[in-house]
């Protein structure tokens, strides 16, 4: 069916004003950098062309090996029941949501050199693994990243109409092929893509897992440029460069996506899509186990080094946690209302402006609005706002990838009775919109919530020390030989962010009807 | 009278004209083969596509110009007619207020469409708890609400065994009669059972009415070629 | 009544207000480690405001590079008054920006150097140092380190003060020589980490034999936890200094409070805070001397350590070569 007439002319026009403010946004800290630097950038080093493969390099790989991976994972997930299934799901997003040097320990508690893995290796007479190099920084990008992908490639075999597979098992055809794999095809592009340009503009992972200079991101060249050379003009190319990447690689992947076309159902329950069969529900359960093996053993690490830090908790420990739920609260509120604009916009506009933030160095925003506020305000009496507003910058890429194929849906299954009933504006919102969106939009919210609580960069360019939150606090005391104390926040941390997150996710499926 | 005048619809190599119109308060069934453009002509007609020239007139005022909320046109699709997440009740009450914040009149006023249709009492429950037959009541209900003169049916219940349809139809011809009813179906014996006029769509051509009698004893070479008739 | 009550009221609040405008503030950019309730700033301020009749307000601003980014990002019109915790390796930077002035006449200093430098004045120092366990085995020296099948950890010089420390150190005890001496060290590293906490952490953790710190990291262990497992590598060439610095900004509003601050940072107010909060040495040793536990530290032969502005020319170069030899 071609697109007559437009309806939602201030709607959309809303979204574009978003994705303008968005890119502008960026493109004015960019911009503030680079107009504080003296003098012009040089040419690219050798350093940084081989730093620049790299980060390409490892990028791909561990896009492809997290999307990879969460496929069947996802469709195990998807396709069985069993007691605890909902507190399992919202646990394996848990190393997502950490602070990335306390997803990177508990790693390391696993698989370094003296990690479970090798202990195990040992007994048996195995030799040891060293993963430190191109292997760990693939596999701590897998670590971090796969539970996004879950979660991504979940919401898409949920979202198929249950009428659509009574229909697809009543034609005994194949429900890979008829719901399954076109279903992939419309989420993997953006799985893709949000992996890839995180793992871009990756700094701790690479460098700590990496094992040496072999090792380096554009990032890290960014924060060097910044922080050791002040060469100012240098890290805004560096950045400008990785937004340009960014945004190639979300042209791409726009161009290969697809729609969903599955149609809408009446929300019945109904069939599964599992077959029945002894061997699917065997290597579903393989999948799963391996799932939860690997992504919850290294928290239970994070969990176990933390219970010993408890004891020793500084006493600022309360209002840190009220701040950092201040700012979290605050952070996804923001991210979700400019998702929903971008969201109900569409198209590559959209896509493109939701992509952007993700492809942005951190550093060199957090920067740019430093200097941008430095004249106006303190910007240590502005840490927190500042800190949630980017960080809702931040979380966006991910609140509107969890809703856009959502609002698309509903758009294309319901948009033309809405505007048969005149049903448009605020109404619309809240009576067809919000109601069939709420299942992704709890999880997108528990994420954006959650990734704000676990947020390091920002708040350590603004804060100045008085306005201290969880991760500020286990960064100072890691700073100060306290490991033991850092673990115990770094326990808090872990488990504000998920309660954070469950709330969110689970306020989301309770009673929803999609 | 609606009129459809020198209408011209364009759908990349698609091309669909008509130039006819049919009295007020009649039924027109519109038959034709698959992919011919009946559901696209509907389509022009509700507003949810754009014609690439021609009017459409009600009463002698164009309304080609206005969106699909704002026409004298209800539309009742193949599917999604109702939203899953709102109850029948809910979905109903949206013909009289689009932000469903309905007076205790309106209100009284639902529950009378359900009652007209045979669903007294089913306000509370969900679509998806309704038979195929039900759920397409409660959209009838809804159209019936929304009083608009012209009525647009592109194969409402088509998912519907014949008994049902049947009866369906027989609803329809009950409580739309006085309305001007275009309906699209595949089957010519519905067309028979209540509508006054038939359009066949053909050819890329939507040819004029034609009384229902004369068309089923004189087809055209097309309808005869449709109906399978030698 | 109430009218007098609310003009009383009035009055104290005009009174009150004008006595706070009169209590200068003086702010001193720093590290956030050293502003945290464990670090020296607490006993600091408090010692401090006793006799200034001032308010001391610090500010944070992450690690040492990232006060000095801090400081070049705000320029001139910045609110610091003075900047503390920079160390000799971003020092060069700092006065290029011209941003600081230079000090008076300094109290007698307690470095292994003599300490020429115009404008900063150093607050606590340190030696880099391997630091381990116990009960492995100690190499003597850089080349018997890379000789040995011992593992390090250690950080990236392009991101972390101490890890350009470290590289500073194997360039002036080597000269020329310092790209063997990387090349051979290449088989020990385990894993290079962006700061200093992510390097600890991961040899608290096990993950491999020693890492680069200070010579007084074992004084933590065995001050504030009593834990006497930990001790440093002393290495024959000698080891690097670390002389963390204080100095004042040439635009500051409150210069004879600056003055003040900077002298009393060499008294024992100040000094004494250092060895256990900061676990580095003083600039000037305290009254009381060294806590306890500190006479058990390694002392170096020789103590290396770059002007200001050999730091600065060298850095590129080092930093350079230790990247070729690693990256092979």
């Amino acid at each position: 069916m071609a697109r007559g007439a437009q309806p939602l002319g201030r709607i959309r026009a809303l979204g574009v004003g978003v994705a303008l403010a968005i890119a502008g946004f960026l493109g004015a800290s960019v911009w503030a950098v680079a107009a504080k630097a003296a003098g012009r950038p040089g040419y690219l080093s050798a350093a940084d062309w081989s730093a620049l493969r790299f980060t390409i390099l490892q990028a791909a790989l561990s896009a492809a090996l997290s999307v990879g991976l969460a496929i069947p994972v996802a469709r195990a997930l998807a396709r069985r029941r069993f007691a605890g299934r909902s507190a399992l799901i919202t646990l394996l997003g848990a190393p997502f949501i950490l602070p990335v040097i306390v997803a990177v320990l508990g790693l390391i508690a696993v698989f370094g050199r003296s990690g479970l893995l090798n202990e195990f290796l040992a007994i048996a007479h195995l030799p040891q693994v060293s993963i430190y190099g191109l292997t760990g920084v693939v596999l701590g990008h897998v670590f971090l990243n796969l539970p996004l992908g879950i979660r991504l490639f979940l919401q898409g075999w949920q979202a198929i109409p249950s009428e659509r597979v009574r229909l697809a098992v009543e034609l005994e055809g194949s429900r890979w092929w008829l719901l399954e794999w076109p279903m992939l095809r419309s989420v993997l592009p953006g799985a893709l893509l949000a992996v890839f340009l995180i793992c871009l503009t990756s700094f701790t992972v690479a460098l700590t897992l990496g094992g040496g200079p072999k090792a380096t991101t554009l990032e890290l060249a960014i924060y060097q440029a910044v922080r050791f050379d002040f060469d100012l003009a240098k890290a805004a190319q560096l950045a400008l460069l990785q937004l340009a990447l960014g945004a190639a690689f979300a042209v791409i992947a726009y161009r290969g996506g697809a729609a969903l076309g599955m149609g809408a159902g009446l929300d019945r329950q109904g069939i599964s899509l599992a077959p029945t069969g002894h061997l699917s529900a065997l290597t579903d359960s393989l999948w799963i186990m391996f799932a939860a093996a690997f992504l919850l053993v290294p928290l239970a690490m994070v969990v176990a080094s933390g219970l010993g830090g408890l004891a020793d908790l500084p006493a600022g420990i309360g209002m840190a946690v009220l701040r950092s739920v201040a700012v979290a609260l605050a952070a996804a509120a923001l991210s979700v209302a400019l998702a929903l604009a971008l969201a109900l916009r569409g198209g590559a506009v959209a896509m493109l402006a939701g992509s952007l933030p993700l492809a942005t160095s951190a550093l060199v925003v957090g920067t740019g609005v430093f200097l941008m506020l430095h004249g106006l305000i303190n910007p240590t009496r502005a840490a927190l706002p500042v800190t949630a507003a980017l960080n809702a910058l931040m979380g966006l890429p991910f609140v509107f990838r969890g809703i856009s194929s959502s609002v698309e849906e509903i758009e294309a299954n319901y948009g033309r009775l809405a505007a048969s009933l005149g049903l448009f504006g605020r109404a619309r919102l809240r009576l067809l919109i919000l109601p069939r969106l709420r299942r992704p939009l709890g999880f997108a919210a528990g994420l954006a919530a959650a990734m704000s609580v676990g947020d390091l960069g920002v708040i350590l360019l603004f804060s100045g020390g008085a306005q201290e939150t969880l991760p500020l606090m286990m960064y100072r005391l890691m700073g100060a030989y306290r490991m033991d104390a850092a673990a115990g926040v770094a326990l808090v941390l872990v488990m504000v962010s998920l309660s954070l997150f469950w709330l969110f996710d689970r306020g989301g499926r309770t009673n929803a009807d999609a | 009278m609606l009129t459809l005048e020198k209408l011209r619809i364009e759908q990349g190599d698609f091309c669909l004209t008509a130039d006819w119109s049919v009295p007020e308060g009649s039924i027109t069934a519109i038959v034709g083969p698959s992919g011919g453009g009946k559901s696209t002509l509907l389509s022009v007609i509700g507003g949810y596509f754009s014609s690439t020239s021609g009017r459409i007139l009600w009463k002698a005022t164009e309304i080609g110009a206005l969106p699909p909320g704002k026409r004298p046109v209800s539309t009742l699709f193949q599917d999604n007619n109702l939203f899953p997440h709102l109850t029948v009740a809910q979905n109903v009450g949206l013909a009289l207020r689009p932000d469903l914040r309905l007076t205790g009149a309106e209100k009284v006023q639902v529950e009378a469409a359900l009652a007209e249709v045979g669903l007294a009492g089913y306000g509370a429950r969900k679509p998806g708890t309704l038979s195929g037959g039900q759920a397409s009541r409660a959209a009838l209900a809804r159209v019936l609400l929304q009083s608009r003169p012209i009525i647009l049916l592109d194969e409402p219940f088509s998912a519907l065994g014949p008994a049902l349809r049947r009866e369906m139809l027989g609803l329809v011809a009950e409580k739309l009669g006085e309305r001007t009813v275009l309906i699209v179906t595949h089957d010519p014996s519905d067309a028979r059972e209540i509508a006054q006029r038939l359009v066949m769509v053909d050819a890329g051509v939507a040819s004029a009415p034609v009384p229902i009698t004369e068309a089923f004893e004189r087809p055209s070479p097309a309808l005869a070629g449709y109906l399978g008739q030698k | 009544m109430r009218k007098t009550h609310l003009s009383h009221v009035a009055g104290l609040c005009l009174i009150a207000s004008g006595a706070m405008a009169e209590t200068p503030v003086l702010t001193v950019y720093t590290y956030d480690s050293f502003t945290s309730e464990w670090g020296p700033g607490p006993a600091v301020e408090a010692s401090f405001e006793e006799t200034c009749g001032c308010d001391l307000k610090f500010v944070a601003a992450g690690d040492g590079a990232a006060l000095l980014s801090r400081v070049l990002l705000e320029g001139a019109s910045t609110e610091a008054d003075i900047v503390l915790g920079l160390d000799t390796t971003l020092t060069e930077k700092a006065l290029g920006s011209g941003l600081l002035a230079p000090h008076g006449d300094l109290a007698e200093l307690d470095l292994p150097v003599e300490w020429t430098d115009p404008t900063f004045v150093p607050f606590d120092w340190g030696w880099f140092a391997f630091v381990a366990n116990a009960d492995t085995p100690a190499p003597a020296d850089f080349e018997a380190l890379a000789a040995s099948d011992l593992k390090i950890v250690i950080q990236d010089p392009r991101s972390s003060t101490p890890g350009l420390g470290l590289v500073m150190w194997v360039k002036a005890a080597y000269g020329d020589r310092a790209g063997g001496i990387w090349s051979a060290l290449a088989d020990n590293i385990v894993t290079v980490t962006p700061g200093w906490s992510e390097a600890y952490g991961l040899f608290l953790e096990g993950e491999a034999d020693a890492v680069l710190s200070y010579t007084t990291s074992p004084a933590y262990h065995l001050i504030a936890e009593g834990d006497a497992s930990k001790v440093a590598w002393l290495f024959k060439e000698g080891h690097y200094m670390q002389v963390e610095v204080a100095g004042k900004i040439a635009g500051t509003d409150q210069p004879a409070l600056a003055d003040a601050f900077l002298n009393f940072m060499l008294t024992s107010g100040f000094q004494s805070a250092i060895p256990t909060t900061n676990w580095m040495y003083p600039a000037v040793t305290p009254e009381d001397g060294l806590p306890e536990g500190y006479e058990q530290m390694i002392t170096p032969v020789q103590s290396l350590l770059y002007s200001s502005a050999e730091a600065q020319t060298q850095r590129d170069a080092a930093v350079e070569e230790w990247r070729a030899a690693l990256s092979r």
